[in-house]
């Protein structure tokens, strides 16, 4: 459970605002709830390692936007969220927390797994994009061989 | 007696309202949106959160346009921008070994696993102007090619197997964040790496270049240079457990550089190491060379009092904000200071007219 949880928090996170909200708005899901907490704008530090291994330093932040709210059910859900979109961090928290009711299924099928999809995509795309500039290398034979 | 001297308000208003009608431009053009700006001045947006040390390419592209393109004022916009945000909390550490790559070369070995990928570079073009591009044109598809495997070891890690390369060992060490306090000097490796990661890249480039001239005895290889997609992992304290919050392009270069050896260490190979934000290769490759140069004390080696090895120097001087504040801030009315200035050189003046009469 955890671990699929953890996989379409991390979805709907770096997600395109665009992306989420159509696929959101296509399914007309009505849903009362009440906020925990209220989409606050702020960052993050990203860290990274000195030559890859070595200790940690500070790179730059990263804006993050995040929110809770509780379902009518009782059921609690989370966002942060890349960028400054309160809108995208609700509904994020929004899917969160059906994720865990009995509406999951159709949210996985209508909005997770598509959000999934466009990544995946996107990533095969630069990664195809990128072998097709990779070097295949020849040698040339100068001089006559013996 | 001081006399404070009030007024301008009224010329200050016009002046800003008129910069914000030439900033609009002749308006039978059409407004330059955002979109336009972060789809197509891309790597001036990457400047711009690297210096600015912020990851928002909306906001990036904000400031570009309210700056009408001056990259120093864009960054200064989001830095001042970037104090206003509440800080939730520090990132696990990037692992870039797992990075998507767009790009990814080294200069050392020809045959790597994963191969030599050239990605969307400048390199190699003619530096010709294209007047294609005046033409307003269809961007062409660019050929794809299946792939299998998309690991990509990072290419310094085969000679740390034969003890070659000096290893970079994790400590746990918490780093120095100079954005919650200020620097003091000696200051540690992770400090310079933050300083240097957001530093204004024309200040670095020049250095590193000086480094190449002889001012910093490190002839530098480019082991490797990746850029390409990170996720960017937070523990979530309400549910204690770690999501990837972010996905950011980074550049990394890691440069690999002679050492001699020392009293107790035999000769290895070393390393710069060079992290930002973005599609920034230039920056990237200036802030592994001047990292390197600025690791003498570390290494044991000399102390040849050039720039590059002054770190006191450099990290003051390589942030362009500051470095802005300063130097613009003597345009602003300093009447006072110079009437004080002016008293007293019409003084001395007399005084030594007089002493010249004896």
């Amino acid at each position: 459970m955890i671990e699929k949880r953890k996989s379409w928090m991390s979805l709907l996170a770096t997600s395109n605002q665009s992306d989420l909200l159509n696929l959101w708005e296509q399914k007309k899901i009505k849903v009362n709830y009440v906020w925990l907490r209220t989409p606050e704008i702020g960052s993050i530090m990203a860290q990274g390692r000195m030559g890859v291994t070595g200790d940690k330093f500070n790179i730059g932040e990263v804006t993050i936007t995040r929110c809770s709210l509780k379902l009518n059910c009782g059921t609690i859900g989370h966002s942060y969220v890349q960028g400054r979109s309160k809108k995208k961090a609700e509904i994020s928290a929004l899917c969160d927390a059906l994720m865990q009711t009995k509406m999951s299924k159709e949210i996985n099928k209508n909005i997770i797994i598509p959000l999934g999809k466009i990544k995946k995509d996107n990533k095969d795309k630069i990664l195809s994009k990128a072998e097709a500039t990779k070097v295949d290398f020849f040698t040339l034979v100068r001089g006559e061989s013996d | 007696m001081y006399v404070a001297v009030k007024g301008g308000e009224v010329a200050i208003d016009n002046a800003h309202s008129w910069m914000s009608e030439i900033r609009r431009g002749d308006t039978s053009i059409p407004n330059i949106t955002l979109d336009q700006i972060s789809e197509q001045l891309t790597l001036g947006v990457d400047r711009v959160m690297s210096e600015g040390s912020l990851y928002d390419k909306d906001l990036a592209a904000l400031a570009i346009k309210q700056s009408r393109g001056d990259l120093i004022e864009a960054i200064f916009l989001l830095r001042a921008y970037r104090t206003t945000l509440t800080r939730f909390s520090y990132s696990k550490p990037v692992n870039t070994a797992n990075m998507t790559c767009l790009r990814r070369i080294s200069a050392t070995f020809k045959d790597i696993p994963g191969g030599q990928k050239l990605g969307p570079t400048f390199d190699y073009t003619h530096r010709l102007l294209d007047f294609k591009l005046l033409a307003e044109n269809e961007a062409p598809i660019s050929p794809t090619k299946k792939y299998n495997d998309n690991k990509m070891p990072h290419v310094l890690s085969f000679l740390n197997q034969e003890d070659l390369m000096q290893n970079e060992k994790d400590n746990n060490l918490d780093p120095i964040d100079i954005t919650r306090e200020p620097i003091s000097y000696p200051t540690s490796r992770s400090a310079r790496l933050q300083a240097l990661s957001r530093g204004d890249e024309g200040f670095l480039l020049g250095l590193a270049y000086s480094t190449q001239r002889g001012y910093a005895r490190n002839h530098a290889f480019v082991g490797e240079l990746r850029i390409g997609i990170v996720d960017i992992e937070l523990h979530i304290p309400e549910l204690d457990f770690e999501i990837n919050v972010a996905e950011i392009i980074l550049t990394e270069c890691e440069t690999v550089n002679q050492f001699q050896g020392s009293k107790i260490e035999p000769p290895q190979f070393t390393r710069g190491y060079g992290l930002v934000f973005g599609q920034t290769e230039r920056k990237a490759l200036a802030m592994a060379l001047i990292d390197r140069a600025l690791r003498w004390k570390e290494l044991g080696e000399d102390y040849s009092g050039v720039p590059a090895q002054d770190e006191e120097f450099v990290i003051s001087h390589c942030d362009n904000i500051q470095a802005t504040g300063f130097l613009e801030h003597i345009k602003l009315p300093h009447y006072v200071d110079f009437q004080s200035e002016l008293e007293l050189i019409r003084k001395i003046r007399a005084d030594a007219k007089v002493n010249m009469k004896r």
